[in-house]
């Protein structure tokens, strides 16, 4: 499955060379075919950050204060943890966690 | 961040495409903490800078021709408040006089990006910028200052040199005000660090929207009662410039703490951010609990509730190498730590009254 991730407030310090867009191309491990966000999240960890995840997860959700956004809605409008991910989306985390 | 295209995007058939629950139209693009309304972003906006607006206008935050500094530090709150500000000033006819006045920090590889962003706002908005330094206020640059201190007690130096030099900025614009981007996450934080310090003199005054009155220059914060979500929320939908570094040597480990407390709260009941305001705002202070009372710094004229201000001790201390001078627990009613300025000795100056207290802005 084609998603995009866009990292941003600061998240994509957490990344290899702070780059905030990632084309990824993952595969559903479940067996019926389906990305939830949870699976995305644990993804994301093992896959792209660099450097100190509990900036980013806490237990096996995003650290409170990063807002998440599915094709530019946020998240908790689209079941959370439980949101289904489609071909072509576009998920968003922005960190409110840094200075303002 | 290409794909966050204006105007909606096609929704995929799927939960998440509600339809905002204020117009019934368009396809809801956030929940709002403070309601938990589903709303779509053009709902969005309009309450998000209606509340705003009300709150200038409920709260008396302005006079028609004043001078207003925005403090900004390029980031999201900042230039977040500078954007909408501009915005209400032209839409409501405020006839304010706005400033962006910045402190620069000298503090390389943060402030110096950080002042980009703010330079950008500044044609972006059309809002004429005023950046004053702590080399040229105070002879020291924080990368100076930490070279003699180290990374310990840092923040002291840094926060109340950086009051006074919004203070100073603001003096040389001659503004009848300086607004900050303070949100309601950060004023509930602020609560509780106060009731976690025993800081009752701080406690007392960090939930008013507006603070030093009786001062030189006037502060308040218009966002008081915004969440930090919908700031950034706001920011996100409107492609907004802001810069998102944390500084290089703050590790602020309790506040810190108290943060992520607050953030765990807001998770389980958003609403616990305006509920700790409110306790904020209504605790009643024992007329036995001793106030520190504001005068002025012998040396420099600022307002202070001991002879020297705190900055003038701080650099006392930095210009004859005892960097020390002035840090760390000072005895007394509010129990001073590292990171609170304030020596409230039990002195003959202290009475018990609320009004005006010790000089300075820390909410």
């Amino acid at each position: 499955m084609h998603l995009t991730l866009e990292f941003g407030g600061g998240l994509e310090l957490l990344l290899e060379k702070s780059t905030k867009v990632h084309k990824v191309d993952l595969q559903p491990n479940d067996g019926d075919g389906k990305v939830v966000m949870k699976g995305l999240l644990a993804w994301v960890k093992s896959n792209l950050i660099k450097e100190r995840p509990e900036m980013f997860l806490k237990g096996d959700s995003v650290r409170p204060g990063v807002l998440v956004l599915i094709n530019d809605c946020d998240w908790e409008l689209c079941g959370g943890l439980d949101a289904e991910l489609e071909e072509k989306d576009v998920v968003v985390f922005i960190s409110t966690l840094h200075g303002g | 961040m290409d794909s966050a295209v204006d105007g909606p995007r096609q929704p995929p058939a799927r939960a998440g495409s509600r339809l905002c629950t204020r117009c019934g139209e368009r396809k809801a693009a956030l929940k709002r903490p403070k309601t938990l309304e589903q709303i779509c972003r053009e709902c969005f906006y309009v309450v998000f800078e209606d509340e705003i607006h009300q709150t200038i206008v409920d709260n008396n935050l302005f006079k028609p021709g004043d001078r207003v500094a925005i403090g900004a530090s390029g980031g999201k709150d900042s230039t977040v408040l500078a954007y909408v500000l501009s915005e209400l000033n032209r839409r409501h006819k405020y006839c304010l006089d706005l400033f962006l006045l910045s402190v620069d920090e000298g503090i390389t590889g943060y402030r110096d990006d950080s002042l980009e962003t703010v330079k950008r706002n500044e044609i972006q908005y059309g809002l004429p910028l005023k950046i004053v330094s702590y080399k040229d206020l105070y002879g020291w640059t924080m990368d100076d200052i930490v070279k003699a201190i180290g990374l310990k007690n840092n923040c002291t130096f840094c926060g109340v040199f950086r009051r006074q030099a919004l203070d100073r900025g603001a003096a040389l614009l001659k503004v009848d005000k300086i607004v900050t981007g303070h949100n309601a996450d950060d004023i509930a934080e602020t609560v509780l660090l106060n009731i976690l310090r025993g800081d009752i003199a701080r406690l007392s005054r960090c939930t008013f929207i507006t603070t030093g009155e009786d001062g030189p220059i006037p502060r308040c914060k218009p966002f008081k009662y915004t969440y930090e979500k919908e700031i950034v929320m706001y920011a996100y939908f409107k492609k907004l410039d802001y810069f998102s570094t944390e500084c290089i040597y703050s590790p602020n480990a309790y506040r810190g703490f108290a943060r992520e407390f607050i953030k765990d709260l807001e998770r389980m009941r958003p609403r616990a951010i305006l509920d700790i305001i409110k306790s904020g705002e209504n605790f009643r202070i024992s007329t036995t609990t001793r106030m520190p009372e504001q005068g002025t710094c012998e040396r420099c004229g600022y307002i202070s509730s001991q002879k020297l201000c705190k900055a003038c001790v701080l650099l006392d201390g930095l210009n004859r190498g005892l960097p020390k001078l002035g840090i760390g627990r000072t005895k007394g009613i509010a129990g001073g730590d590292g990171d609170c300025e304030q020596q409230a000795t039990r002195s003959e100056r202290n009475r018990s009254s609320l009004q005006g207290k010790h000089g300075n802005f820390d909410f």
